[in-house]
């Protein structure tokens, strides 16, 4: 995973709530067994229409999503991730996120930002009235900035160490192999198991 | 103090506890299929890992299978690659799959608990959201990501924060017609897609204990509609009944011991919950949606509601677009909505009672002219029980269409899916845009309301039939 630590960038604002990872990226884009390739399957369905924000040439080049509540709702599907990341997003901005989005966001150094929905307001105000407007995200002060805007927001300790450090989940779980070993040799026989080993 | 359910069993899966840490958890059974697992596998071999339980591991294949057709060729052929790279993946790395034409393949929600994998007291996860569903056990099921899913397969175990607990009580009888799927819905309208943000929830309360597991595993499968991480529902002797003598039940002195297990697996009656919901039965009805998200919906006696009525902009706003895509007018009452499409299946009602429910009404009546009905059952093993029971015939008998297993319309990754503004009653669990087919219109109902609405052409609930015009031959 690469680290995250502070970006700058002009914004795009999504003014809808409840955006599902169907409408992030329809299931027919999930047949693709690879992480990248998705940036033209963002968002498909709205892109269509040339008015929708995303379309606008003032957009573009844009690296911040300011986006209505519950984004990321719906499929587990991680690619909802990675078309956001190969499109070019760096972080996006919600005052919620659906749980497995965020988890899978945070796992791929996609930095999703919790703020007041009034923060969001604000973001969105102001991104509208000037496009070439930026947003920093500064995940060591925790904090999101913008001309007349500061505000902090909250991320968990040991999210953000990964984050700042890029680390990877799988080598961490791994240095406390003699734990799971020792979990396992503890379980119980009635346990089920989908294969005699 | 006592302890919830939810926490008595995340205590008894956890490896590592560390200060400013997640917890480490244990994970009891990984579930997989061919939409969720490429980039996983392909992370494991990049890394030289293996996985290293291939027994508490099991994969089938779902999204993409087709549910005609299915001893030619897949036409579509990056579904068939998709698939062919779960069965080279399974392959090399020793994965038990159920492929497209083996008797236990069909959607990973219905494959597990009809085997007996899922288990009360057990962790469940899958990269799937409707993995919530095996809740209905009394197990800590929950969807992950692909990232995640390589993290399983190589240590077995998933770093992760302790969500809250919401208890939903619903006590009362369900009045007739009224079946989990409403229940559930009904929940989703008065919390919100986003009110179990946080929460695993606990479904308890006289009304889910008369529940049947088939009802039981539709609503923990929607507790992710309402953002929950997972659903859960104690494990009672419903619950030891429908797994005794099944392929991976424990056995002789092995089940003794899990029954005694599993029967502490009750919250206690001095736990305390985070958050409560209380609904009494008697008062819900069947529901149908009317929107674009799980949340927007309405018993169907409602009319469409006025998205002025909304004090919330953003509910507003989300309404007025939600009534913009589906073609629907303020005031008009859902019981006028005609639909061209009917889906009976998925893993939210999918299961042989979901069948059964939806062939009783249409026995001795016709689909209406105009009207395509689609029957998936959830799982080969469902379809052969259905064909056993003669239910196929019922269905083709009154016009429907009797398919193959697999997820079909619920996510139209396969061909079945609805043309541009065509609509749908669809006992499925989302309404999103576009999640049918594109610009296809979802209608969220039961099977039994499916059923209605096949012979009658437009949303209705069982009780409207004995006076419908194009009823009985007889």
């Amino acid at each position: 995973m690469e680290a995250f630590t502070k970006h700058t960038g002009r914004a795009v604002p999504l003014r809808r709530s409840n955006v599902d990872t169907d409408q992030i990226i329809p299931a027919h884009w999930l047949k693709k067994v690879t992480r990248d390739g998705f940036e033209d399957g963002l968002f498909e369905a709205w892109r269509k229409d040339p008015e929708f924000v995303l379309n606008k040439p003032e957009r573009k080049g844009a690296t911040v999503l300011v986006a209505g509540s519950d984004f990321g709702t719906g499929s587990s599907r991680e690619h909802a991730v990675w078309a956001l990341q190969n499109y070019g997003f760096q972080t996006v901005i919600s005052s919620r996120f659906a749980d497995i989005f965020r988890g899978n966001s945070l796992k791929n150094g996609l930095l999703t930002v919790v703020l007041d929905q009034k923060v969001v307001d604000a973001l969105w105000d102001l991104t509208d009235a000037d496009p070439t407007a930026e947003i920093t995200v500064d995940l060591e002060q925790r904090k999101v900035l913008a001309e007349g805007i500061s505000a902090d927001f909250e991320l968990d300790e040991n999210a953000r160490w990964r984050l700042l450090n890029g680390l990877d989940d799988i080598s961490l779980t791994l240095q406390n192999e003699a734990d799971i070993a020792a979990y396992e040799a503890t379980r119980p026989a009635h346990k089920p198991r989908t294969i005699e080993v | 103090m006592g302890r919830t359910l939810a926490e008595k069993v995340w205590d008894d899966h956890v490896v590592r506890r560390a200060e400013g840490e997640p917890d480490l958890l244990f994970i009891d059974l990984h579930l997989l299929h061919e939409v969720t697992s490429p980039q996983a596998f392909d992370g494991l071999r990049q890394n030289g890992r293996q996985v290293r339980r291939l027994d508490l591991t099991i994969a089938t294949e779902d999204h993409n299978t087709p549910t005609i057709d299915i001893d030619k060729p897949i036409a579509d052929p990056v579904s068939r690659i998709q698939l062919e790279t779960l069965r080279k993946n399974a392959a090399d790395f020793g994965v038990r799959l159920h492929s497209l034409g083996d008797v236990e393949q069909g959607v990973v929600h219905v494959v597990g608990p009809q085997l007996g994998l899922t288990q009360p007291g057990t962790t469940v996860v899958c990269g799937d959201s409707h993995t919530s569903t095996h809740g209905a056990f009394g197990a800590l099921a929950f969807g992950i990501g692909t990232s995640q899913v390589e993290h399983v397969l190589a240590t077995q175990t998933l770093p992760l924060a302790r969500p809250r607990t919401m208890a939903i009580t619903v006590d009362g009888e369900l009045p007739e017609d009224v079946t989990a799927k409403d229940l559930i819905l009904a929940v989703i309208t008065k919390i919100g897609t986003g009110g179990g943000q946080g929460y695993i929830l606990e479904y308890r309360g006289s009304a889910i204990e008369k529940l049947s597991m088939e009802s039981r595993m539709t609503i923990c499968n929607m507790s992710i509609e309402a953002g929950a991480r997972a659903g859960m529902i104690a494990p009672d002797r419903t619950t030891f009944d429908y797994l005794e003598g099944r392929d991976h039940a424990p056995k002789g002195a092995e089940w003794d011991e899990a029954v005694a297990y599993w029967k502490t697996l009750r919250t206690d009656d001095d736990a305390v919950f985070d958050a409560e919901v209380f609904i009494k039965a008697e008062e819900l009805a069947p529901f149908v949606t009317w929107g674009t998200n799980p949340g927007q919906g309405a018993p169907l006696s409602a009319n469409v509601p006025d998205p002025a009525s909304y004090e919330d902009a953003s509910e507003r706003l989300a309404a007025e677009k939600a009534l913009e895509y589906m073609g629907l007018t303020a005031g008009q009452p859902l019981r006028d909505i005609k639909v061209d499409t009917v889906f009976v299946g998925s893993c939210t009602n999918g299961r042989i009672e979901d069948l059964r429910n939806a062939a009783e009404l249409l026995k001795g009546r016709k689909v209406a002219d105009g009207v395509r009905m689609l029957v998936v059952p959830g799982s080969v093993r469902v379809a052969l029980e259905a064909v056993a029971e003669g239910l196929d015939k019922v269905f083709t008998a009154a016009g429907a269409e009797w398919r193959h297993a697999g997820c079909s319309m619920c996510l139209g990754m396969n061909p079945d899916q609805l043309a541009p503004g065509e609509r749908s009653a669809s006992t499925s669990n989302r309404n999103f845009e576009g999640r049918q087919g594109k610009g296809g219109r979802t209608h969220l109902v039961s099977p039994q309301v499916a059923a209605a609405t096949a012979v009658l052409g437009h949303l209705a609930s069982p009780a409207d039939l004995s006076d419908a015009p194009t009823l009985v031959e007889a």
